[in-house]
Parts: C-alpha cells; structure tokens; sequence
C-alpha cells in the first residue's frame, strides 16, 4: 500500500479504480523576498504591456500599434535599399516624434489595463497584503511599462539601422544615429509611460482611463502646436522653440536634438546654446515628477 | 508561541476609536473574531497585517511585532478581504498563480500550489472560466485559495460568509473547519454572526466598539452542563409533577423539561417515571452551553457602561 508524504493512504472507492486522496500537503520549498516578488511583477506586467498571458483580445491592439509604429520603418529601410540613397530622409532622433500618434494611442491602451484594473476590482489589498510594499508595486509597474514603450521605439531604430548599414551608410555614422535615437527613445519612454500610468491611476474605470491619457496626449499636443504656430506666424522662431515645452513628446524631442545637435523636428530652431539646459531641466521632470505623484497617489490606497 | 497577542492596543481616527484598549492572548487553532458591523474587526485586521500603525499599545502575530516586522508577518500570513477583489477578466488559474508568484513562490511551485489549492477549496473545471462568470460562492474560494496559496501559517479571513446562501454558508464553513484541522493552519475568521463562528472555532473573541467584550475558548463554553433535557411525547406536567415529588428539581422550558442532576439516579428517576405513565421518552440528554447564552450578560453590561 502507498503511502502519502502526510500519511494517508491510497483507497479504492466502491466504483472501482484508486482516488489517491493525497490530502492538504505543505510546501516546503523556497520562499523567494521581496526583490524577487517585485521581479515577478515587473516581468508580469510587462509580458501583460503586449497582451502576454491575458486573453486573446487584449493581444490585439498592442500588436496592431507596434505594427503601426514598425512598419514606416521597415518601409524607409527598405526604400533605401532600392532607391541606393546614401542618407535616410529624417533623423533618427525624430522616429518617436512622427509616431507620436500610434505611441500615444498604445500607452492610452496599455496604461489602464497595467493599474486602473487593480484598482477598480481592488486586488490592490491583495498586492499590499502580501511582502510587496506600495512603492514596490509603483517602481514594478512603471518600469514594467517604460520598457514596454522603448521596446516599441527600439523596434523600428534597430530595423531602419540595419537597412542603412545594408545600404551601405557609413557604418560610423550610422550606429551613431542609432545610438542618438536610443537615447531618445530612453527618455520618451519614460515620459509617456509615467504620464499614461499617473493618469490611468486617477481613472479606476479603464475606459475613462483610456480616454483620458487620449485625450491629455492630444491636447497638450494641440495646445503646443497653435502656441508655436502663433510665434511662428508673429516671425519669432525663438518663441516657437520655447513654446515646445508646452508638451511632454515636444520637450523631450527639443532636448534630444540640442543635445546631439540633429535637426529638431518639433521646433524650427534648436534652443539657443546653454538655453537648452532648460529643455533637459524639463525632460528630467517628466521622468520624475509623474513617478513620485504615483507613489503619493498609491499611499491613499486603501487595504479593505 | 501565541498567535496574537495585543496589548492595550488602541487605534483612533480623529475622534473615532475603531480599536479601544484591546488586551488578547489567542493560542493557535481557529479563532473567531465576533463583532457588529463597524465594531473594529476589519481594523483590527490591517494593524495585524503591519499595514496600518496602532496609535497605542502593542500587537504581536505569530511572535513578529507588526510595528518592525510586517513584511515577515505579510509573507507568512494569509489575507482573505471581505469586499470583492477578483479581476473580472482572468481565470482563477492564473489569477491565483499570479498571486502565488506575488507571495514569493517559484513559477513551478507557485503553478502546483494552485492547482492543488483550487482543488481543496473546491473548484474543478470552472478555474479555467473567467472570474467574471463565477457565482458568489466560487468568487469566495478563489479569494480563499489566493490567501492559502503560499501555505501561510495564519489565515485572516474577513466575514467569508458574507453574501452566500444558507447552502453556501454551510459549505464555506465546513472549508475553514478543515483549514484548520486539516490543513493544519491557524485562522482568524471575523463574522457578525456568533452563532456560525460557535461551530467553527477553537476559541471566540468577541469585541463591541473596539473594546474587548469575552475572549473565550468555545471548549469551556460549550461544555456539558449540569442539566438534563427531556422530551416526552405527552403530559410532560404529569412527568415533572412526579420528579418533584422524588425530591428533583425540574423547570419546564416549552415543551421539554429541564432536570436538575443529582446523580446518576435522575437517569433512571427520569425514566421510571415516564415508563410509569405510560409515556414515550422522546430524548433526554445533558444540555450543552450554547455561546449565545454567555455573551448576552456581559453585552448588556457593557452597553450599560457606555450610557453616560
């Protein structure tokens, strides 16, 4: 007769055949602490950042939006190709910027479904009952996030660097290209990511939160393009400048191009020397500030 | 080792006291933790689970103070809420894995704890279905699984009877009956209801407005008393006619008849005179407490201490 760990014993129930009721048994093995909780997490919610390991729909708008933001991409590197030019026609630096539409609608996607689910069916005081402190649950979910959308923006850079080296761009020249757009693409990640996630955190019903991190892109956007048409149509390309720190995407696409001294393509000057230091000032904010009003909006969060 | 214990531990928002004063001293087993609404439990609760700092006094689980060493006590304790707090959209397979992995098990170990946790609580083929088409009942084991899932050595478990059906009660009662004695895991169940807690547990709080109202084990109330209970088909006037004039002391209550022991003689007293009659002796059997009785005494009290 067999013998359970817990010592029960194997029965054969009238109806033949042996159920082995092997009982409750306890588990033994390895508890892992909080840093490797937080690890989960992290991994979790970024698998859950393209629809991994939730249902089939949820797989379809991420895919569709990294299809979207690729694509013209894979189009310029191949055009290149054929065509035998010896520059691509934008700066790799700008990538995010002209995507900025199919960037802002996946963040809008994404940002709700990573927190304001959480909240609205409050599986939060799971989270916070267990070794996970708040501000773990917060560093998980925007990093989580971050690199969701640098994964994004490093997609189409590593594929239009390829297609120049494959055209036969001076390789020097264009591994640096590609360097500046990562970097550019290291912050923009961040920037929307935090924004998306403080927005969705405020907005527990995810369709408002969708709508809301929408709508917060766009107008900021819009805002920043009538204030700098404005300066424009007045002559003062200096003020047009100035005006692209109206909004998130055109702060951090000023910052980059004065920082690598690329064309900028939200503006149409670069900020004037030691002025840039503004638009970095600015860049670094948008990092920081959307992370730390997360931290204070999660500290309200209540268990039960 | 105790499984709590408090000291004069005091919790007050603004001029509210949720928790006034409170002393206690549970040994493991199933505890009950009985209460009105807004009687402090839930509060009571989240100062154990090291999340909310008491104003005063001190709180010890499982011998970690909650003060210093609340992420210790998170990683062995078990925490069941009692609102809902199940994501609509996922089954309760990857839900509870996800909730495994968050209490620091191993993605294997985490995936075997679930299924056979899931199993224990008594979900089968509907873990694969999404929470969102659960009835009120099963959404109740997938919270339980998720808070047992780490094999903790303590459950709190908040009002987990709340919303079921009588049937459902039931089942869910029996389920942390078995935590306990089965399982061979601590837990602090909290009901307003004392009567279903009476069946369950090893030993009953009870606290009214934060203060503690009896803290007892439900052995000692529950004991036999010195009473025995007949029930005879007819004429149970004639039946406790004939036991006083034997010298006993006999109260009707309804339809049965209270019997003072004196001795095993009052067994056979009783029968002989219900024989003698010609009667049926439906039941006659030695009373037990009933909790209830006890705690009604010192409510009172207590609710008279409060009128200024």
């Amino acid at each position: 007769m067999s013998t359970s760990p817990d010592g029960r014993t194997a029965s054969a129930p009238p109806g033949g055949g042996v159920i082995h009721d092997i009982g409750y048994r306890h588990y033994e093995g390895a508890r892992l602490g909080r840093a490797a909780i937080v690890r989960a997490l992290y991994v979790d919610s970024l698998r859950g950042a393209f629809g991994l390991g939730r249902s089939a729909k949820s797989k379809v708008m991420p895919f569709l939006l990294l299809a979207a933001i690729a694509f013209p991409a894979l189009v310029v590197a191949i055009v290149v190709n054929v065509t035998g030019q010896s520059e691509f026609p934008f700066e790799l630096t700008s990538y995010a910027f002209l995507l900025y539409i199919p960037l802002s609608l996946y963040v809008a996607g994404q940002a709700p479904a990573s927190v304001s689910r959480d909240l609205r069916f409050r599986v939060v005081s799971l989270y916070f009952s267990r070794p996970l402190l708040r501000q773990d649950y917060v560093a998980a979910k925007y990093a989580a996030l971050s690199t969701a959308v640098l994964g994004l923006l490093a997609l189409p850079l590593v594929l239009l660097g390829a297609g120049g080296l494959l055209a036969g761009f001076p390789a020097s020249d264009t591994l640096a290209q590609l360097g500046q757009g990562l970097v550019g693409a290291a912050v923009t990640a961040p920037v929307m990511a935090g924004t998306g996630l403080l927005l969705a955190s405020v907005t527990p019903r995810r369709g408002l939160g969708v709508a809301a991190v929408i709508a917060f892109f766009v107008v900021v956007t819009g805002v920043q393009n009538a204030l700098q048409g404005l300066a424009v149509t007045q002559g003062r390309d200096d003020l047009a400048t100035w005006t692209t720190l109206a909004a998130p995407i055109s702060t951090v696409d000023t910052m980059i191009a004065w920082l690598f001294g690329t064309e900028p393509t939200a503006s149409v000057v670069l900020p004037d020397g030691a002025q840039g230091l503004a638009w970095v000032a600015a860049a670094a904010a948008l990092v920081v500030v959307p992370y730390l009003l997360l931290l204070v909006r999660y500290r309200t969060v209540s268990v039960s | 080792m105790p499984l709590i214990a408090t000291d004069a531990l005091t919790m007050r928002f603004g001029s509210i006291t949720a928790v006034d004063t409170l002393t206690l001293d549970v040994e493991p087993g199933v505890v009950g933790l009985v209460g009105a609404n807004g009687a402090g439990k839930s509060t009571l609760i989240k100062i154990l689970l090291g999340l909310l700092p008491a104003t005063e006094g001190r709180a010890e689980v499982l011998g970690l103070d909650v003060r210093d060493a609340g992420e210790a006590i998170r990683e062995r304790v078990g925490y069941m809420p009692e609102h809902d707090c199940l994501p609509a959209d996922t089954t309760a397979t990857e839900f509870v894995v996800h909730m495994a992995r968050m209490s620091g098990l191993p993605a294997t170990a985490a995936r075997e704890r679930t299924a056979d946790v899931l199993r224990h609580v008594g979900l089968y083929e509907e873990r694969y279905r999404s929470i969102g088409g659960y009835s009120t009942g099963m959404r109740q084991r997938v919270k339980l699984a998720q808070a047992l899932v780490h094999d903790p050595q303590l459950v709190l478990l908040d009002e987990p009877t709340n919303g079921l059906d009588p049937a459902g009660r039931d089942e869910m009662l029996g389920l942390i009956r078995r935590v306990g004695s089965d399982f061979g895991i601590s837990v602090l169940v909290t009901s307003h209801l004392l009567g279903e807690l009476e069946r369950i547990c090893d030993h009953v709080v009870v606290v009214d407005g934060g203060r503690l109202l009896r803290s007892s084990s439900t052995a000692d109330v529950t004991a036999v008393s010195g009473v025995l209970v007949v029930e005879v088909d007819d004429r149970a006037g004639d039946v406790a006619r004939l036991l006083r004039e034997g010298g006993l002391d006999v109260r009707p209550a309804g339809r049965l008849l209270e019997v003072v022991l004196d001795g095993e003689g009052t067994f056979d007293a009783v029968r002989d005179a219900v024989a003698g009659l010609g009667l049926g002796l439906v039941r006659m059997e030695r009373r037990r407490h009933r909790m209830a009785e006890l705690f009604e005494a010192p409510r009172e009290e207590a609710h008279h201490v409060d009128v200024p």
